[in-house]
Order: structure tokens, then C-alpha cells, then sequence
């Protein structure tokens, strides 16, 4: 519990920062599409913050050790969910931290609609997935 | 100077971001997934990284009402958009199905590429075609 606290404390520091500091929103599916769809005029500030992203890779690991990632290793799985969140993300103008953070932060109509929907869909497939799984 | 902290804002943005995914545990494709198994075995931990973020994100919006600009830039890039419409609807309706599918969003995706796994690279490869498909069926986001 802490440290989901903590966690989601950096990440609305972080926000914070990018807003205050130049005025942007610190969505990642925005970041993503200014560098690999190459929109003009966004891309500097996107790929600044896409470096530091990787970089607190290895710093985490320096002080706390590598972290667990356990994920399905479902090929097929792997692309039709890349794909959705590529898609979904793309058309809904943000993700969990776009609308999520973000958004519901300030408390934008648009984006806590999007959270409760992205999040509904989500359950819901966790939930068909494992209910078919037991069916299995 | 603004030069410099242009550069240098974003990119201490996003290491505190990155270091904030981490240290949450929203890296971890399963725990996320354990989040959303609402009807399940459900580990609800992961309401607290939103709220903590949101909380903090909106002081600083709240702050920033009452500046005419941010610290190192012009203006404040508000969003514009505030209708609800099937874009918004229909997309967040397909990310959260590919969310739910595999339990990474685009944010643990890109953090995640360093750790060497070929799978996630796999993963961040169709979220560009899923990107670009959208781009050009759909049309641009605005």
C-alpha cells in the first residue's frame, strides 16, 4: 500500500513538473504518437521525457533491484492487446495517465468518462478471460 | 537558460515518472491485471497510485490557474476538446479491452523495454501499427 502511495505520489510529481515547468500534459499515449507519428512541433519536450522514462530503469535497479514482470508470453495475445491499446489510445486522445491522472486532475468531463470507460472495458475482460480460462 | 530547462524539465519529468511506475509496481503486467479482477481475486493496492497522483497533479493544475505561464514556456497547453463523442468513447472501449488483455498501458510498455524482453518489444511494435491503423482509418487526433 505504501508503495503504491509513494508510486502514484512520483507520478503526480512528475505531472506536475511537465505542467508547471512547460505547460504540457504528461499523457504517454501522446508522448508515443508526437515521436512515432512524428508530429511537428511536439516532439523535442516527448522525447526528453521518453529518455528519462527508460532512464529510471536503471536507476531503479541500482537501488532496488531488478522488478518483477510477470506478463503472458502469448504471442497472439501479445499483439491483439498491442494493437487495441495502439488503436484505443490513439482515437480516446489519452490512456491511464493522459485521462487518468491527468485528466481526472482536473477534473475534465472527457477524461473522468474515458477512466470509467477504459477501466469498465478492462474488468470486463480480465473477467471474460478468466472465466473462459476455467472453463478450459 | 530557458533553453536548457526546456530539456532539462521533461526529461526529470519523465525519470520521477518512470521511477514512480516502478516503484508502484504498474510494471507488473499481472499485478495490474490483479487490479482489474474486479469479479476474482481482486488486489485493489493500485487504487492508491491514482489517487495519490491525482491529488497531487491537481494542486498543481490548481496552481497553475494562477499563472499567466508555465516556468520555462509560453503558454499552457490546455486541452481543447470537451465534447463526448464516440471517439472518446470507442477508444477508451479498445484500450481497455487490450489493457485488460495483457495488463500493460502504454506508459509500464515503454519503461518495460528495458528490461530486453523480446515480448514487450513485440507488444510496443503492434501498439504502433495500432497507432498508425487508427491514424489512417479514423482519421488524426486532434
Amino acid at each position: 500500500m505504501w508503495n503504491e502511495l509513494a508510486g502514484g505520489a512520483l507520478i503526480g510529481i512528475a505531472a506536475a513538473i511537465l505542467w508547471l515547468g512547460v505547460g504540457r500534459i504528461g499523457g504517454i499515449s501522446g508522448v508515443v504518437a508526437n515521436l512515432f507519428l512524428l508530429r511537428q512541433g511536439h516532439r523535442s519536450w516527448s522525447l526528453y521525457f521518453f529518455i528519462g522514462l527508460l532512464a529510471a530503469y536503471p536507476l531503479y535497479v541500482y537501488f532496488a533491484g531488478a522488478p518483477v514482470v510477470q506478463m503472458t508470453d502469448n504471442k497472439i495475445l501479445l499483439v491483439v492487446a498491442g494493437v487495441l491499446v495502439g488503436m484505443g489510445t490513439y482515437i480516446g486522445n489519452g490512456c491511464t495517465s493522459g485521462h487518468g491522472v491527468c485528466g481526472i486532475g482536473r477534473f475534465s468531463v472527457r477524461s473522468i468518462v474515458a477512466t470509467g470507460t477504459f477501466m469498465i472495458f478492462g474488468i470486463l475482460t480480465v473477467l471474460v478471460m478468466n472465466t473462459m480460462m476455467a472453463g478450459v | 537558460m530557458n533553453k536548457l530547462m526546456k530539456m532539462i524539465t521533461p526529461l526529470l519529468a519523465g525519470v520521477i515518472f518512470g521511477l514512480g511506475l516502478l516503484v508502484s509496481g504498474m510494471t507488473n503486467p499481472e499485478k495490474v491485471r490483479g487490479f482489474l479482477d474486479l469479479f476474482g481475486n481482486w488486489q485493489p493496492a493500485l487504487m492508491a497510485v491514482m489517487a495519490s497522483a491525482i491529488v497531487i497533479f491537481s494542486i498543481a493544475y490548481g496552481l497553475s490557474n494562477k499563472m499567466k505561464q508555465p516556468l520555462f514556456h509560453s503558454i499552457f497547453h490546455r486541452p481543447s476538446l470537451t465534447q463526448l463523442d464516440a471517439r472518446l468513447l470507442g477508444g477508451a472501449a479498445l484500450f481497455g479491452i487490450g489493457w485488460g488483455m495483457v495488463g500493460l498501458c502504454p506508459g509500464p510498455a515503454l519503461l518495460n523495454i528495458m528490461t530486453g524482453q523480446e515480448d514487450i518489444l513485440l507488444f510496443i511494435f503492434a501498439l504502433l501499427l495500432g497507432n498508425r491503423i487508427a491514424h489512417y482509418t479514423v482519421g488524426p487526433a486532434k
